[in-house]
């Protein structure tokens, strides 16, 4: 069987795989970051999100032997190793962001990830943003919010508080 | 999925090598194939991803003024890379979603040729030219009706050659699951004249709309098109939309896309 | 006072776990020496199974054994738990409900055969190895088709498609259509109320172990009531008795009810685990989400409205046809009919009202309760009807609507259900002011400027909650109670494990909960904790679904707190030599009235499980109290939704541009939790009006059977919404005074979207007097064609 190391949250990683081999099958299966969930199969949820090599990549769209070398970060790499939350995943629970939390994993790294680009969006370019992302239970209001709280912008102004 | 070798060249000469392999299939972005072979509907014994090959990555300009896009250069790599041609930048950058877009490229798209795919339009109503480690294809060869395109087998779409129109836009009207554009259109002048391409309405897949072309030839204004539309019969009908709609979209969108592109 | 009592829009402690990737979901869960299954599952609709060869793929690499239904004729089949009786008194038709199909597959979806093997490749690898001879049978797909003489039946053992004809109230009927005959207007409609895949975003999960040891099962499952899915299963399916049964559902990622229902892959993997001594785990894929869980609505209605000269209504008469799939999922016999029929009278007060269903067997995938269940089809032929009927008339919608309101509680309706309390007029004057109705003329004018009509829609909306009365339910048909229990133990220095029969999967039960608890008590919530989800742990409880868990659970945890306050109080007593009857609890301080005497919680919990003074002739040592509670009567929320929205006339695209919902949920325990589960729910009302749609066609194929062609609302589909819980009637007869919160917003905001875009499109000329949901772009630019 092939071999591929990469570095997961900063730890080099190394494992055998197949050719057929998922990146998220490597994170959940190889590596124990389950973390990263699979909410379907034709990349279109998100919930599998994770950065490789600083961008936002659908781990279920990408074979973890294309990412030999490559640098990933996953959700369980988010915040300190205390438990406290960064900025991002302080703003989801400050202002209810996540219910049953299946596709809350995505939803941070993707929004790590559009704040990285654009570090102060609108409304219109947060909702545009999270296209490739599903949520079922929050009705993407407080989702929203909460991305706009952390881009250091007022939210008191929507409608709902 | 079924089992497969992975392959991972670094260069178009070892990927050619590679695709010479019996059963074996380019792997671009994977935001489609991956997909379908988790789906079963592809059972290659060598899959060739094309991602680590850097020749064929990024965008530049060549001395005719076309911008010239890497075959395994990703959406969003174009979005970056092609300011000078913003109807391109712009449509890329409403492809899928941002991590489709750093994952999806344009040779990938080109090669699969979906019947809804965005690409195709920009391609056809430009005038780009497809080059591939054999040849160059100009656009109005390369695509052959819904997932058919000019490519031989084991060619690989190394680069597209866009000559940038004077004036040019995409609209699309996205299917409201897929995202896909239900219809897609992009209107291009050029100094020889205007192409319309379209694209996710037609059961041969991306076409030019040469009626369209014709009216704005002389007048390029969305009232040169007042009350036309394709003619409905080889239109794409289902969940999503009838066939008489898809076509009545064309009209619309083309309209629209003159408007936009001044 | 402590922090984060009743009221208190406490942050969610669940949340940090979900936030750093450490929720422990099903598919997280992995044992020692697990094998996978694959189901080999029918693409074809409805026909005979002639046979299944696994002879090749038995011999496949990694294939440990392949079962089929052969393996299962001695096991029960699936059961259903509510028996509906027709308009003869006749129970419905109950068809068996294999596990693994046998001698016919019903349904795109069913499963043929499982394969388990030593990884998931290796036994879908297997799968397609498997031979399956399958004699094609005509697909009974329409509803109306399946009823007619001569039709191929689904299932050959029963007389004909149709489960049910039910009528309610039977009584009411020629009153009914007396009153449709004398009245001065009519209005009608005939509409479908779209089938729904409900798409939690976590797929299902099954992971059964065995302990040959103790001979132990545990089956660990996504599931909404790990109670009821161990009852059923172990009683009617296999056999197992519940001390020798446990199921854990943890974390859960969604539900929407689709994790209420006992399925098929759950007995098998609790089955296979056995038979082969070792785990097995099974983890759905998307597409098999589509084509296993349960469907929701699908209903195709016809429905009369009739007003007297004074725009009173006299008399409501609905036909319904509603679609049950193949075969009997769970509790799919009660949506059409006693969580449908019973809400018919609305907000209004109409004096007779007959309500027909007829249950019609299908080679579609089952249907039960999907999020609201049978409420958001009444309420929305209803209010759809209402507001017709004010277009045919020229009156204002909302001053229809009024005029009807039930104004008076306790209110019995001729539905058969008693509303406890409730003010819609204070809704719906609460939503005019925050969907500012008056400022609506000009958002329009602007919309106008823009080439685009804009279109403003209201509706009210009731709903029954709290589910539910046992006896009364039983009476209807359940073969179940429906009573929430909880546990509540105190530790010897103070803090508190709740252990409810309830279950959160994304409601926040650990954090409301806790609230409710610290209110009672006057210690801050940091010391509750909630537990849920394992049957080892929790008492027999009915689980989370019908907006029940505070209503019920909540109650029943309020219960055990109160016995535990009872007898700490006597504890107290002892330690502070005073009478019972004196001592007081405030701010988590017992005192005796009038003295400066006190002793403080954590004294006197010390004491019960340290009972040196203690007076143990009179009480046992510890502190630990049960309580089961059956509510008296369903909840009733209820309000009043305005929805704004935009047509393009070229393309037929619908934008909501606003949204309002205005709920009285009776008291509330924690508002940001509540806001959370109706902006929800107003996401999905949406999706349903505008998006979703589960299609099948002639042949019974799924079209929709995947994120590709079945619309799921994203962020950009949808606005802010503006919501507003201040008005508030508590509710009679439960502790809490609560009502329940889960469902409103999908069972309000269907109508309001719908209404809106027939607004926006009559304000610009094009007589459209209804759309069928979803108004797709398609579907409404080609009603605007005429």
């Amino acid at each position: 069987m092939p071999q591929v190391s990469m570095t997961v949250n900063g730890k080099n990683v190394a494992g055998e795989i197949e050719g057929r081999t998922l990146r998220v099958d490597f994170l959940r299966e190889n590596v124990g970051l389950t973390g990263t969930p699979v909410g379907c199969d034709t990349s279109q949820c998100g919930a599998c999100l994770v950065h490789v090599d600083g961008k936002a990549v659908k781990a279920c769209s990408i074979f973890a032997g294309e990412a030999e070398g490559a640098e990933i970060a996953t959700i369980e790499g988010m915040g300190e190793a205390d438990g406290t939350l960064d900025y991002v995943q302080q703003a989801f629970q400050d202002h209810h962001g996540l219910q049953c939390g299946f596709c809350t994993p995505g939803m941070v790294m993707s929004a790590h990830a559009l704040l990285k680009e654009n570090p102060k969006p609108s409304e219109a370019e947060i909702r545009h943003y999270l296209q490739g992302n599903i949520c079922r239970c929050t009705g993407y209001h407080n989702i929203v919010k909460a991305i706009m709280v952390a881009s250091g912008q007022d939210a008191t102004g929507i409608a709902a508080e | 999925m079924y089992a497969f070798d992975l392959k991972r060249p670094g260069t178009i000469d070892e990927a050619v090598k590679a695709l010479g392999a019996e059963e074996a299939q380019a792997l671009g972005g994977g935001q489609t194939l991956i997909p379908s072979l988790k789906q079963r509907l592809a059972a290659p014994s060598v899959l060739v991803s094309l991602s680590g090959i850097a020749e064929m990555q990024g965008v530049c300009t060549d001395d005719d003024g076309r911008i010239c896009i890497g075959g395994g250069t990703t959406h969003a790599g174009v979005v970056e890379g092609a300011a000078t041609y913003p109807a391109l930048v712009s449509l890329a950058a409403r492809i899928g979603d941002p991590a489709v877009r750093n994952r999806g490229t344009i040779g990938g798209s080109l090669a699969n040729n979906d019947p809804s795919a965005c690409y195709p339009a920009a391609v056809l109503a430009s005038g780009a030219t497809v080059v591939t480690n054999a040849r160059e294809i100009g656009a109005d060869d390369f695509f052959e009706g819904m997932f058919a395109t000019a490519l031989e087998e084991g060619e690989i779409i190394t680069e597209v050659r866009f000559p940038v129109p004077e004036a040019a836009a995409y609209e699309k009207f996205e299917q409201p699951a897929s995202r896909f554009p239900l219809v897609g259109v992009f209107v291009a002048r050029h100094a020889n004249g205007v192409r319309v391409a379209v694209t996710g309405a037609s059961e041969e897949g991306v076409f030019r709309w040469t009626e369209a072309e014709e009216a704005l030839a002389n007048d390029f204004s969305a009232e040169a098109l007042t009350g036309m539309s394709p003619p409905a019969d080889t239109m794409i009908s289902d969940l999503h939309g009838q066939a008489a709609y898809r076509a009545h979209l064309v009209g619309v969108l083309t309209r629209r896309g003159v408007t936009a592109a001044g | 006072m402590p922090d984060g009592g009743i009221g208190a829009s406490t942050k969610r402690r669940e949340d940090v776990r979900f936030l750093t990737g450490t929720g422990n979901y099903t598919d997280d869960i992995n044992l020692r020496g697990q094998a996978y299954v694959h189901f080999l599952r029918s693409d074809v609709a409805h026909g005979t199974l002639k046979s299944v060869d696994t002879g090749e793929a038995e011999a496949m690499p990694g294939v440990i054994r392949i079962f089929t239904g052969a393996d299962f004729e001695e096991v029960g089949g699936l059961p259903c738990g509510w028996q509906v009786t027709d308009r003869d008194g006749n129970p419905m038709q109950e068809p068996g409900h294999p596990v693994i199909a046998r001698g016919k597959v019903r349904h795109v979806g069913e499963i043929i055969a499982a394969v388990v093997a030593e990884s998931r490749d290796a036994a879908r690898d297997a799968a397609e190895a498997i031979m399956v001879d399958i004699d094609d049978l005509p697909a009974v797909v329409d509803m109306k088709a399946a009823l007619e003489e001569g039709a191929t039946k689904v299932h050959d053992d029963l007389t004909s498609n149709l489960c049910y004809d039910w009528g309610f109230v039977e009584d009411n009927k020629q009153a009914v259509d007396d009153a449709i005959e004398a009245a001065a207007h009519v209005t009608t409609l005939e509409l479908v109320n779209n089938r729904l895949i409900p798409n939690a975003m976590e797929p299902r999960v099954a992971v059964g172990d065995f302990s040959r040891a103790t001979g132990d099962s545990t089956l660990y499952t996504t599931s909404q009531n790990p109670h009821v899915i161990r009852l059923l299963m172990g009683a009617f399916v296999l056999g197992i008795p519940e001390h020798k049964l446990r199921v854990v559902a943890p974390d859960v990622g969604g539900g929407f009810g689709s994790k209420i229902f006992h399925y098929a892959e759950e007995a098998f993997c609790t089955f296979a685990a056995k038979a082969l001594n070792r785990p097995v785990k099974w983890t759905s894929t998307r597409g098999e989400a589509f084509m296993s869980d349960a469907h929701g609505r699908d209903h195709v209605t016809k429905i009369d409205l009739a007003l007297d000269k004074d725009n009173n209504f006299t008399a409501i008469r609905t036909d319904t046809y509603a679609n049950m799939g193949a075969y009997l999922s769970t509790f799919a016999p009660s949506i059409p009919t006693w969580l449908h029929g019973t809400l018919m009278a609305g907000n209004y007060k109409t004096p007779v009202i007959y309500v027909n269903v007829k249950a019609v067997f299908t080679n579609t995938v089952p249907v039960d309760a999907y999020r609201g269940a049978g409420r958001p089809e009444a309420t929305f032929q209803l209010e759809r009807l209402i507001d017709k009927a004010a277009r045919e008339l020229g009156v204002d919608p909302i001053a229809l609507r009024r005029q009807n309101f039930v104004t008076e509680f306790p209110y019995a309706t001729p539905v058969a259900v008693e509303y406890d309390t409730g003010d819609y007029n204070a809704t719906m004057d609460k939503l005019e002011e925050i969907a500012d109705l008056k400022g609506f003329e000009a958002r329009r004018k602007e919309s106008e400027k823009k080439g685009l009509l804009r279109g403003l829609g209201i509706n009210s909306y009731i709903e029954a909650c709290g589910i539910a009365p046992s006896n009364l339910v039983g009476q209807l048909g359940a073969r179940a109670g429906l009573y929430e229990s909880a546990t509540v133990r105190v530790n010897a220095t103070g803090g508190i494990t709740v252990m409810t029969g309830s279950h959160s999967h994304g409601q926040g039960h650990e954090t409301s909960f806790a609230q409710v608890v610290s209110e009672m008590i006057g210690i801050d919530a940091d010391m509750i904790e909630i537990e849920h989800g394992d049957t080892a742990n929790t008492p027999m409880g009915m689980g989370t679904y019908g907006s029940r868990s505070i209503a019920v659970g909540g109650s029943a945890m309020v219960r055990a707190t109160e016995k535990i306050i009872a007898k700490a109080r006597k504890i107290a007593a002892h330690l502070m030599e005073a009478s019972e009857a004196d001592v007081e609890l405030k701010d988590g301080q017992f005192s005796v009235a009038g003295t400066d005497k006190s002793v403080a919680w954590g004294d006197v919990t010390l004491a019960a499980y340290v009972p040196h003074n203690y007076p143990l002739d009179e009480i046992e040592p510890g502190l630990e109290e049960t309580a089961f509670y059956d509510p008296a009567n369903f909840t009733y929320p209820a309000g009043a939704y305005a929805c704004e929205v935009e047509v393009d006339p070229e393309t037929g695209k619908v934008t909501v541009e606003r949204f309002a919902a205005t709920d009285d949920f009776g008291n509330v325990i924690n508002p940001m939790i509540v806001d959370g589960q109706v902006h929800g729910g107003i996401a999905q009302g949406i999706g349903q009006a505008l998006l979703e749609a589960c299609a099948y066609d002639e042949d019974g194929q799924l079209l929709t059977g995947s994120y590709m062609d079945y619309a799921m609302p994203r962020a950009d589909d949808v606005p802010f919404y503006t919501v507003d819980h201040s008005c508030q009637t508590p509710c009679t007869h439960n502790p809490l005074g609560v009502k329940g919160c889960g469902e409103a917003g999908a069972i309000g905001s269907p109508p309001s979207v719908v209404n809106a875009v027939i607004d926006a499109l009559q304000s610009g000329g094009h007589d459209v007097a209804h759309i069928d949901m979803p108004l797709t772009p398609s579907r409404v630019w080609t009603a605007m064609q005429g």
